[in-house]
């Protein structure tokens, strides 16, 4: 058994987008705080703290996650992955984002980086889901700028993408 | 916000679990999924002053098949029962309940016991514990007990738990009968307006209800037809005391459970 103890820094280890990461963090520190202050990535985004928005999603041990429901210490030993996992190098876009870019699926952007998170763990799942599993997977995410309509058509297009449907000459990166 | 400060306990063996919260009680809160208690540590809704994480224990992620009941340990995720191969088959209520618990994003952390532990009166777990007659399994450091549903919610986020308990996995019967399960929320996985199971018994119905009383409740009635059932039901939707609140009218929530009622019990007993 181990007791980390309050107002205490603990060391906590685990896998972020396919890369060792260590840290300390106090038991009370929650993922999203962890990732973007400890570590310094500010791709997850904090919006409602409590588990209603889903602004703040990232993959643990491969399925959707609210980080904001979670406490760094939970993650030791897992393998969590990020919005900044997405992009194949520095300045290029993965099949998701540029779909997202594309179909205009983002305006103000604060709720892309989850939603992008919870499809691309559909996706990885389930390589040809229906519009109807889309839309179920995105009722756990809110966006109060794009009415939802576009981010299933970017979904569906990098499926089929993704699926080798459809071969694009250009993809605008 | 963020949580108060707390110790965080990582269990090993189940009795490390128990001796913590022998020890302190009211003090500590188990920590599973933490899809519901997180939220409530972030707006200090609660302040335990220790958390135990029992999900390193390997024993309570089981899901159990023992004759005719099915076992579902206090480590298995809501995501993890979900994609239980039997499912389907043994426990049909639980199958067609679970898409509406939370979301994906949350049934992949949250587990089937935590909910329970948890007694939202709308969530739907509680609900199709009630509904099924199901059980829930204590443990203390001194002694273990099971408790009936009906029996285990007391009220409002209230249970018979003690504080030196822990649940260490609910049973549900596994029912070959007939049942139905229909839910009205703001948005698909939402916590319900109301939300209603029924299951055939050898009499008629059991028809259960969440979202209108402090606690989900069952109630067994006979096989009726026509205004007979409407009239019971109406009676029904009377003794859950609805209130009203930011979600709905106490009326709409009773006029909920008439017509969810009764196409549900005409489901189940065509
Ligand atoms: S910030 Fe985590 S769900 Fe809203
Ligand atoms: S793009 Fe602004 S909230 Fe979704």
């Amino acid at each position: 058994m181990s007791r980390l103890q309050a107002g205490r820094r603990h060391p906590v280890r685990f896998s972020l987008n396919g890369k060792p990461c260590t840290g300390e963090a106090e038991p009370r520190l929650l993922l999203t705080d962890f990732l973007r202050h400890q570590i310094g990535m500010t791709g997850t985004h904090v919006g409602c703290e409590h588990g209603v928005c889903g602004a703040c999603t990232v993959s643990i041990d491969g399925s959707p996650a609210r980080a904001c429901l979670t406490l760094a210490a939970q993650v030791d030993g897992c393998e969590v992955r990020t919005v900044e996992s997405l992009a194949p190098s520095a300045g290029r876009l993965g099949i998701l984002q540029a779909a997202f870019k594309r179909n205009h699926a983002l305006q103000c952007g604060f709720c892309t980086a989850g939603i992008l998170m919870s499809l691309d763990c559909l996706l990885r799942d389930h390589p040809r889901p229906d519009e109807a599993t889309i839309r179920d997977f995105l009722s756990g995410h809110l966006c109060r700028c794009t009415g939802y309509a576009p981010i299933i058509r970017a979904a569906l297009e990098a499926a089929a993408e993704m699926a080798g449907d459809v071969s694009r000459e250009t993809t605008h990166a | 916000m963020k949580p108060a400060a707390f110790d965080y306990v990582r269990a090993e063996t189940l009795d490390e679990a128990l001796e913590v919260l022998r020890q302190e009680g009211s003090d500590a809160r188990i920590i599973a999924g933490g899809q519901s208690l997180m939220a409530m540590l972030n707006m200090r809704l609660a302040r335990p002053r220790t958390l135990i994480d029992i999900m390193r224990l390997p024993e309570l992620a089981r899901i159990d098949a023992k004759g005719d009941t099915i076992v579902v340990g206090a480590g298995v995720r809501q995501a993890a029962l979900l994609a239980w191969p039997e499912l389907g088959r043994s426990l049909q209520l639980v199958a067609l309940a679970l898409p509406w618990t939370g979301h994906a994003q949350t049934r992949s952390r949250g587990t089937v016991c935590g909910s329970i532990a948890h007694a939202d009166p709308s969530a739907e777990l509680p609900l199709v514990l009630q509904a099924l007659g199901g059980e829930v399994h204590l443990r203390s450091a001194k002694r273990r007990r099971r408790v009936a549903a009906r029996e285990f919610f007391a009220g409002m986020m209230t249970t018979v738990r003690a504080e030196d308990e822990l649940i260490e996995a609910v049973s549900f019967p596994a029912a070959q009968q007939r049942c139905a399960f229909r839910e009205v929320a703001r948005r698909h996985g939402d916590f319900a307006i109301v939300a209603a199971a029924a299951v055939q018994t050898a009499a008629g119905v059991r028809l259960a209800v969440g979202g209108v009383a402090d606690m989900p409740v069952a109630r067994d009635f006979p096989r009726l037809e026509g205004s007979a059932l409407d009239e019971a039901l109406n009676a029904f939707a009377y003794e859950l005391d609805a209130r009203d609140d930011v979600h709905a009218t106490a009326r709409y929530r009773r006029d909920l459970v008439r017509l969810i009622g009764r196409d549900l019990v005409r489901e189940v007993l065509p």
